[in-house]
Formats: C-alpha cells, sequence, structure tokens
C-alpha cells in the first residue's frame, strides 16, 4: 500500500519547508484557491471523510454546519489533545509532518472563511509543540501564513496553545473553554460550536489528523480518496497498535482492514502466547475478544460489532492479562480524568473505581459485577458530554465478556490468570 | 408564543422559557438543583430530565426551551427511573449527616429523596472526604462534603455580584467548592449563597444550631434596612424560646418581587436585625418631667405629654419624625401636628454620620425605609435642606417641647455640641423609638415603639412602590406602634380618635394625599403597587 498519511514518517528533511515543498507540499493549498470555498467542500463531501479523533463525523457535514448569516469571525480549533489512551498518531503528525497540518488547516480555513485558527497541543506533548511552532513560523516567514497568502488575497494566522494535562480537554466544548481560559469544562449543548464555540463564534473543531488528510483529498480528488476506503467512510488512517504486539507503533491502512490483519501486521502477540481481548478504538471503546477480530476497522463496521473506531488506538491484551485488572486501570483513568461537572459522570466514576479495586484487593462482593453493569447502563447518555458514554464502554463490555475473572476474583479474592501477579501489581497502580 | 403540551396539558409560554418554568405555570414541579431562575443555565446536576417527543433519550429541561407544537412528558418511567438513579449519585458520597446539619428540614436532598429516590443504598465503598467546616466568609460556612456541586454559589459570585470569589476546584469525585486562594467570601450579597445552597454545604454562621427550622414561623416583610424595600420573610423562633439566646427574630431571608428585589438581599439588610431582640429595647413609657425618669403606664404618660403639648403651644412644638416610620403612622403623625395641633416645626430629616452604602444591584444610600412615603406626606419644614432649622430654633430657645421619633440626633451628621446645646434648651425633650440611644438618654419621656416585626403596615420604597408587611411576633413588653401612640396622645387631647388597624389609616391616607389614590391595603397584596406618578417616573 502507498502510504498517504504517513508518507514523511521517516523521511526527516521533510519536517522543513523546504523538503516539504520539494516533495510537492503546499501545491494542494494553490489548487485549493482555485477550487474555492463550495469546490473544497465538495470535493471533502466525496471523499467520504469521517472525523479521526474520535467521533468519526462527516467533515463536510461538520463544515457545513457553520451559519451563512453571521457578523463576527469564525474559528478553526485543530484539536492536538490527543489524550485518548492507546492513542498516538498525531503526535507522529505534529513531529514529522508538521507542514502536511498546516497545508491542511489553509485549506480547510479557507474553506470555511476564517482568518484565525488554534492548535491545542497537549501540555504533555513539548516535542511535538516545538516542531509544529517551528514549521508555523518557518511558514510565516516564507508567507503561507499571514496577510494575503501566495496574492490570493486570504489571510490567515494560527495561534498555538499549550494544553494543561487534562483529558477532558479533548473533547471539543471541554477544549473550547480551556482555550477561552476557563476550566477545562465542557459546555452544556445547544448551542453547539458551530454556531456558539471559541470565544462565542461559529467555530469548527477538527482533529490533526483530519485536517493533514485534507491536502491530499484536494490533491488528487475526493472520489480518489472515497475510493481507498468502504462505502460510508473513505481513505486510509493512522493506527496506533499498542499491547501485546511484537512490533508496536503507527500503521497506516485503508479502514476497510480487519482487526486481525491489523494485528498480524503489528508483528502479532509475542510468541508463545494467545490473544484475549482488544480495544480497536482507544480506552473507550468496548473491548473485543480474539474471536471477535475478523471485523472491519471503519466507523460502522466496528459500529455494527457493538464497539467503536474512535481513535483507533488498538490495544492488545494476550492471554497473561487479568481483566478486572484491566478494568481497574480503565476506571482508574476515567475516575481520574472525569471533570467533575456533572453528576453520573461525576460519582459512577469513582464509584466504579473504588469497586474494581475492592475486587482486586480481594474483598469484592457477589453483587458488585452487576452493581457496575447497572450503574453504567444507568447513565449512558445522562451526561453534559460523551467522556461518561466512553467509560460505559469498557465499564460493560470487560465486564459482560469476562464475566467469570471478576466472579473468579470475587469468590477467590486471587486472581486465576496471574495468581501470583495480578493483586500486587494492581496495588501498584 | 410557543404553544406546547406537557404531561398531556396544553400550555402557551412567552418565547424563551425553558421547560422548568413552563411546567411550574402548570403546577409541575421538575425536580432540580442546579438550575436557578436567577443564574446562567449549569446544566450540571442531570436531575431535571424529561421525555420529550420525538426525542431518543432523557432531556435536561432547564436548557430546553419551550417550542411550538413539543410534547413533553415528565413522569415516563425512565424519567422516573433516571431521577432515581441521578438521586443515588448525588447522595453517595454525601456524608448523610443530617442529625448535625444545619439545613436537615429545608433541605432539598432530603426533599427529593422522599420525592423521587426511595432506593435502596447499595454503597458499601468508602466515601470521599472533603474539608468541613470551613468558614469562607463572615457570614458562611462551608461543609464541601455536603456539597453537591450544583455551582449556584459561583454562578451567584460570578454573574450577580461579579466578585468571583468561589471556584471548585480539582476533577471527578474530588471536586471541590471552595475560595480562591488569598480570597474571602466578603461581598456585601453574601449571605445569598446560603439561601440560593440547596443542600447543608454552605450554612448562615450567625442562624447556624440556633433553632431547627421546623420549629420556625414565617412572616412577610420588607427590609427596613434601606429604601429600597426589598421583600423579606422574617423567621421567628416562638415554639422553642430557650433557644437561640431567646432571640425570637432568628433570621431574615429575602422573598421573591420581580419588581424590587428578585430573590436577593443584601448583608447589611439580612443580618440588621440585631436591635429587635438587644438589651437596648425600650419596653416602657418613661416619665421623667418631674425629677427622675421612671416607669409610667401609656395613660399617664398620654395624659403628661397632652398637658405639655397644650402648655407648649404650636409654636413652641416641634417633631422629628422618622422616614422609617410607615406610611400610615406618618399620615396619623401628621394629623395629630400638623392639622390638629397646628404645629409647623415638622421634618423627617436627619442627616446621617456618614452616607450610607450604596450600589448599583440593591443597596440605596438612603437608609430610611419609608423616605419616599414621608415626601409624599410633606412632612418638611418648607425651604430647609433637612431638619435643622428645628435644632437652631430649639437652640435659640424657641422650643419648649421637641419630639424626636427614632432619630439619634446626637449621632447624626449634625454637629453634635450644637445638638446638645439645643437639647439642653427644651423643657420637655420626647424620645418616642424601639431602641435606647444617645437622645433617649436625654429625653424626659421616652415612648417604646413596636418594632417593624411587631406589627403590621406599609413602606413606599424609593422607586415609589408602597410595600406591605405583617406581623412576625408580639410587641415587646409594652411597646405599641406608633400610631397607636399618636392616637392615644390625641385621645388624651379630647379627639375621639380610635384607629383600630392600619387599613383603616391606609384607606383614610389613600383619600387624603393624591400619590396614594386609588391604592388599596388589600390590593397592595403581598408584591406592593407603585404610587400615582412612580411608574412614569420610573421610565423617565
Amino acid at each position: 500500500m502507498e502510504p498517504i498519511l504517513s508518507r514523511h514518517f521517516d523521511r526527516p528533511e521533510a519536517r522543513t519547508l523546504e523538503g516539504y515543498r520539494a516533495a510537492g507540499g503546499y501545491e494542494a493549498f494553490r489548487k485549493a484557491l482555485a477550487l474555492g470555498p463550495a469546490g473544497i467542500a465538495a470535493e471533502v463531501k466525496k471523499a467520504n471523510l469521517r472525523g479521526l479523533g474520535g467521533a468519526g463525523f462527516p467533515t463536510g457535514t461538520k463544515w457545513g454546519f457553520i451559519p451563512q448569516k453571521r457578523t463576527g469571525p469564525v474559528y478553526l480549533v485543530v484539536n492536538a489533545d490527543e489524550g485518548e489512551p492507546g492513542t498516538f498518531k498525531d503526535r507522529y503528525i505534529l513531529e514529522r509532518d508538521p507542514h502536511a497540518l498546516i497545508e491542511g488547516m489553509l485549506i480547510a480555513a479557507y474553506a470555511i472563511d476564517c482568518q484565525t485558527s488554534f492548535v491545542y497541543i497537549r501540555g504533555e506533548y513539548v516535542r511535538p509543540w516545538r516542531v509544529f511552532s517551528e514549521a508555523a513560523a518557518e511558514a510565516e516567514a516564507a508567507g503561507l501564513l499571514g496577510p494575503d497568502i501566495l496574492g490570493s488575497g486570504f489571510g490567515h494566522r494560527i495561534i498555538v496553545h499549550r494544553g494543561a494535562g487534562a483529558y477532558i480537554c479533548g473533547e471539543e466544548t471541554g477544549l473550547i473553554s480551556s482555550l477561552e481560559g476557563y476550566k477545562g469544562w465542557p459546555k452544556v449543548k445547544p448551542p453547539f460550536p458551530a454556531i456558539r464555540g471559541a470565544f462565542g463564534q461559529p467555530t469548527v473543531v477538527n482533529n490533526v489528523e483530519t485536517l493533514a488528510t485534507l491536502p491530499h483529498i484536494v490533491a488528487r480528488g475526493g472520489e480518489w480518496f472515497a475510493g481507498l476506503g468502504t462505502k460510508t467512510q473513505g481513505g486510509t488512517r493512522l493506527y496506533s497498535v499498542s499491547g501485546h504486539v511484537v512490533r508496536p507503533g503507527v500503521y497506516e491502512a485503508p479502514v476497510s482492514i480487519t482487526l486481525r490483519e491489523l494485528i498480524e501486521r503489528a508483528g502479532g502477540v509475542p510468541p508463545g502466547r494467545r490473544l484475549k481481548a482488544v480495544v480497536p478504538g482507544g480506552a473507550s471503546a468496548p473491548l473485543l475478544r480474539a474471536d471477535e477480530i475478523d471485523v472491519s476497522m471503519d466507523v460502522d463496521g466496528l459500529r455494527a460489532a457493538g464497539t467503536m473506531a474512535g481513535s483507533a488506538g488498538v490495544i492488545v491484551m494476550d492471554d497473561t492479562t487479568c481483566i478486572p485488572e484491566a478494568l481497574h486501570v480503565v476506571a482508574r483513568f476515567y475516575a481520574h480524568e472525569s471533570c467533575g461537572q456533572c453528576t453520573p459522570c461525576r460519582e459512577c466514576t469513582g464509584w466504579i473505581y473504588r469497586i474494581t479495586g475492592r475486587i482486586l484487593a480481594g474483598k469484592g462482593v457477589p453483587a458488585d459485577p452487576d452493581t457496575i453493569l447497572d450503574v453504567a447502563r444507568r447513565g449512558a447518555g445522562s451526561t453534559i458530554c460523551a467522556f461518561y458514554d466512553g467509560a460505559i464502554g469498557p465499564y460493560i463490555s470487560y465486564v459482560e465478556k469476562f464475566r467469570a475473572e471478576f466472579d473468579h476474583h470475587i469468590r477467590h479474592g486471587a486472581c486465576d490468570v496471574r495468581p501470583n501477579g495480578g493483586p500486587a501489581r494492581a496495588a501498584g497502580h | 408564543m410557543p404553544k406546547l403540551t406537557i404531561d398531556g396539558r396544553e400550555i402557551e409560554v412567552p418565547p424563551g422559557t425553558n421547560l422548568i418554568e413552563a411546567a411550574r405555570q402548570l403546577g409541575i414541579e421538575i425536580p432540580h438543583y442546579c438550575y436557578h431562575p436567577g443564574l446562567p443555565i449549569a446544566g450540571a446536576c442531570r436531575l431535571c430530565m424529561v421525555d420529550i417527543e420525538r426525542t431518543p433519550r432523557p432531556t435536561i429541561a432547564c436548557n430546553t426551551v419551550a417550542a411550538d407544537g413539543m410534547a413533553v412528558e415528565t413522569r415516563t418511567p425512565r424519567v422516573l427511573e433516571l431521577r432515581r438513579s441521578v438521586m443515588e449519585w448525588h447522595l453517595i458520597n454525601h456524608p448523610l449527616d443530617c442529625p448535625v446539619c444545619d439545613q436537615a428540614g429545608e433541605c432539598w436532598l432530603q426533599i427529593y429523596y422522599m420525592q423521587h429516590g426511595l432506593y435502596e443504598p447499595r454503597m458499601i465503598d468508602d466515601k470521599v472526604h472533603k474539608p468541613k467546616a470551613v468558614p469562607i466568609g463572615r457570614h458562611v460556612m462551608l461543609d464541601a462534603e455536603r456539597c453537591i456541586l450544583c455551582s449556584r454559589c459561583v454562578r451567584f459570585c460570578d454573574t450577580i455580584t461579579r466578585t468571583g470569589e468561589l471556584g471548585i476546584f480539582n476533577r471527578g469525585d474530588h471536586s471541590e467548592l471552595g475560595v480562591f486562594p488569598g480570597t474571602t467570601l466578603d461581598n456585601p450579597y453574601s449571605g445569598n449563597v446560603v439561601d440560593i445552597c440547596p443542600v447543608g454545604a454552605l450554612t448562615d454562621r450567625d442562624f447556624r444550631f440556633q433553632a431547627r427550622v421546623w420549629y420556625l414561623d414565617r412572616a412577610k416583610s420588607i427590609c427596613p434596612g434601606c429604601a429600597r424595600g426589598c421583600n423579606i420573610e422574617v423567621h421567628t423562633n416562638q415554639k422553642r424560646t430557650h433557644h437561640a439566646q431567646g432571640r425570637r427574630v432568628v433570621r431574615l431571608k429575602p422573598r421573591f418581587n420581580a419588581a424590587v428585589n428578585r430573590w436577593w438581599m443584601c448583608d447589611e439588610g439580612r443580618y440588621g436585625f440585631g436591635d429587635l431582640d438587644a438589651p437596648t429595647r425600650l419596653e416602657r413609657p418613661e416619665l421623667g418631667l418631674d425629677g427622675a425618669r421612671g416607669a409610667a403606664t401609656w395613660d399617664a404618660a398620654a395624659a403628661r405629654l397632652a398637658e405639655r403639648l397644650r402648655a407648649a403651644g404650636p409654636e413652641g412644638t416641634a417633631v422629628l419624625l422618622s422616614p422609617a416610620l410607615p406610611n400610615e403612622d406618618l399620615w396619623l403623625a401628621r394629623r395629630l401636628f400638623a392639622d390638629a395641633l397646628g404645629v409647623r416645626r415638622l421634618d423627617h430629616r436627619v442627616p446621617p454620620r456618614e452616607p450610607g452604602s450604596a450600589d448599583d444591584l440593591l443597596r440605596v444610600a438612603d437608609k430610611a425605609p419609608n423616605r419616599r412615603g414621608a415626601e409624599l406626606l410633606g412632612l418638611e419644614v418648607a425651604g430647609a435642606a433637612d431638619g435643622w432649622p428645628i435644632l437652631e430654633a430649639a437652640r435659640a430657645g424657641a422650643v419648649r417641647l421637641l419630639w424626636v421619633v427614632g432619630h439619634d440626633v446626637l449621632d447624626s451628621g449634625w454637629p453634635a455640641d450644637l445638638v446638645a446645646e439645643a437639647l439642653g434648651r427644651v423643657d420637655c425633650l420626647v424620645y418616642q423609638g424601639t431602641n435606647a440611644n444617645g437622645t433617649s438618654a436625654r429625653a424626659h419621656c421616652v415612648l417604646p415603639s413596636a418594632a417593624y416585626v411587631e406589627r403590621e403596615g406599609t413602606f413606599t420604597n424609593v422607586d415609589g412602590r408602597v410595600q406591605r408587611f405583617w406581623r412576625a411576633v408580639l410587641p415587646r413588653g409594652e411597646a405599641r406602634a406608633d400610631w397607636e401612640i399618636f392616637a392615644a396622645v390625641a385621645r388624651a387631647l379630647g379627639h375621639d380618635w380610635r384607629p383600630r388597624r392600619a387599613e383603616q389609616l391606609f384607606r383614610e391616607l389613600a383619600e387624603g394625599v393624591p400619590a396614594f389614590a386609588g391604592l388599596s391595603y388589600a390590593g397592595l397584596g403581598d408584591q406592593g403597587a407603585p404610587v400615582a406618578g412612580a411608574v412614569a417616573e420610573a421610565a423617565r
């Protein structure tokens, strides 16, 4: 397969403006200027581009929500807060192909009539922030940012903002609150960001990878991009594969690849081990058992399998994994990262974390698995943002699909997968 | 106007009305914690879920604006089940310390648990611990464990006082209400956060542990703290008299009035009720015209005063009325002193020693609750800026009887030495009021007045709104309403005045003073009504 998004990942020279241009960089933006905003939007719609941050929302449709009648500016906000556990593909783009993001941003900004964009970079991403900022400075010095770019009359500036270490600031309205200088609390909707977003203005929030695909879509056409994927989702995407595989890393593949093929590309589970379970789309995606991996990795394929494509963070677990312990780790994450604004998420993430901790400590009671399932199910769809719905994915799927392991822990006070290692490792968390 | 149905009943509401308010108009209560009609929407508690036709899952009512043709159901099985769950989640980390919580009895966790919770508790894990009994300001105590993080108090300080002292710190179930480092909750309206706190997280340092709320009696009233006339409720402790150090009035709470104070009141007004049960209260008439001052009966006091008034004559008599007297009392004072006795030295204006506090929210610099009423009754020395000509006349020896109502003229904006000189030259200084002060100490005759909570009447506020207040407790000692005192003196002077109720005096006032024409005591209701011309003036 021809690498598209990852084509520059092993070419350090492409990180400079000169190198990026030598490989044809910024020609797509030139073409976009000729296409005009409506032409770009049409190509993006034809491309079947689905947002690659997690929700999988059609990008062209999202742009279309920006009101035609407006008085103030429109903002583009780039979500570079990549915080979904098991996901590290945006980091590759920021670090290894920063100009692809800038070019994508210019195309998007031109399409939605936006003169100022914000790049919200995860606080821990120091090197990506530095590399990207240098690239932006280079682009500005070369007149690719600023007023009247390439004599088009279109001007654009980029403001880079660093996060401060909160997962919830990757939720688009939490991100906007944080960007505005407030605590990173998601906003109650309506109004949606397209109507009232950053600083009260119509705002499009797009993921890094989503934007980085735009130069390719513009250069080679929406139909070409659509043809790479499935009927409802075009293109390739970057899969972050981690956990119990021989070669963890970022793999670019068409969205129609199956989970089994992807794991095989990463070298499969280590020799002598058996696959036990896989999280296909970042920590919030429901778990799949080893017998459920013959599934297409596109948004709709994974949805049909009862899980989600999410951020394409594939976490592989082999037969040395204690699922109650894995759930405890995930539950700790959600309890720690819940913003605390609305009641179901604030209270239940902590409650479930305490239950899983008690189970691992050998003090589980028989009702615990059902309590987890009941609490999780009751809270579905009851919160301000999708954070808690994301947490519910693992709560329910880990317990439902590996119920016996939970019951064993509760009955015997010890782990049957790693009789000597389980609880001790959990205690270290 | 959008027309919608709620639980099958049709209602039309003004555009922009949310579903909680629309339902309220039908008498349907949608339970909620974070929503408050005076504050921006937070959507955080998730208790106000309702089902809306063609909406896949329950939706919060507070952030949903009523739309034409909307069909809302507030009691579907899944809504009731979700409410039960949300109640469970609100309570899993709550300390359940109702027996020692001051909020018990008026706590919305208790009320809603009984109405919408009633689940079997299943939380067996340790609760999250947070700071308790933290004094976050002069008036407010915080118990962060009881807090349900509805953010009403935060939004109040952000949007109403715009002082922003409060914040919610940390994340998840460690989220915690607190003051920002280096600040305290000391804005002039801090007590309101206690009112709007639906639980026992913010309690009133003045009121806490004084009395259980179910022993309290309530009366509607008007704050006498300034000319704004905020609508209040007076809460009294009369069933457990050994509680609250014997104080009868234990707290004041704001009462909603859209035209005056909405939901709020200032701290000055809220905590300004200390004089009501203070040791300085004057409880019986005293006479000291013939040597040492001693207790007297009302009849004896009225008879001696009638005698002295006759002797002094209209030229030798001067009266400093109080702009804190209700309209009815000022009306009778005018009839007695101006009409019957012909006194011309009559005024209500004594400058304060220091200018009163004021802001653009509620507080008015003029601390007199009925200044406007006194002005409308024309109780002023013609051509003077304040009542000083009366004191000047007294200094010149022209006043034999000086009747002071409510004021401490020795502690005013007037030079104390000149005032003392003036008081020294009158033969008979009468002090009529609720509490002892420097002026009462020098009086030859002291007449104890009933305080505003001990009687009924009306005040006219700074905008010309006439508002009723009701009696909360009986007068202390032998104190009487001021109008009763004036009537008693009038009878001693030979007039057959027997007003029985404030309402009767108000009727006379409405007939006698053009500004009050058309108003009726009953018609004022509990929200008041403007005097003639007040509306036009407010519009200007």
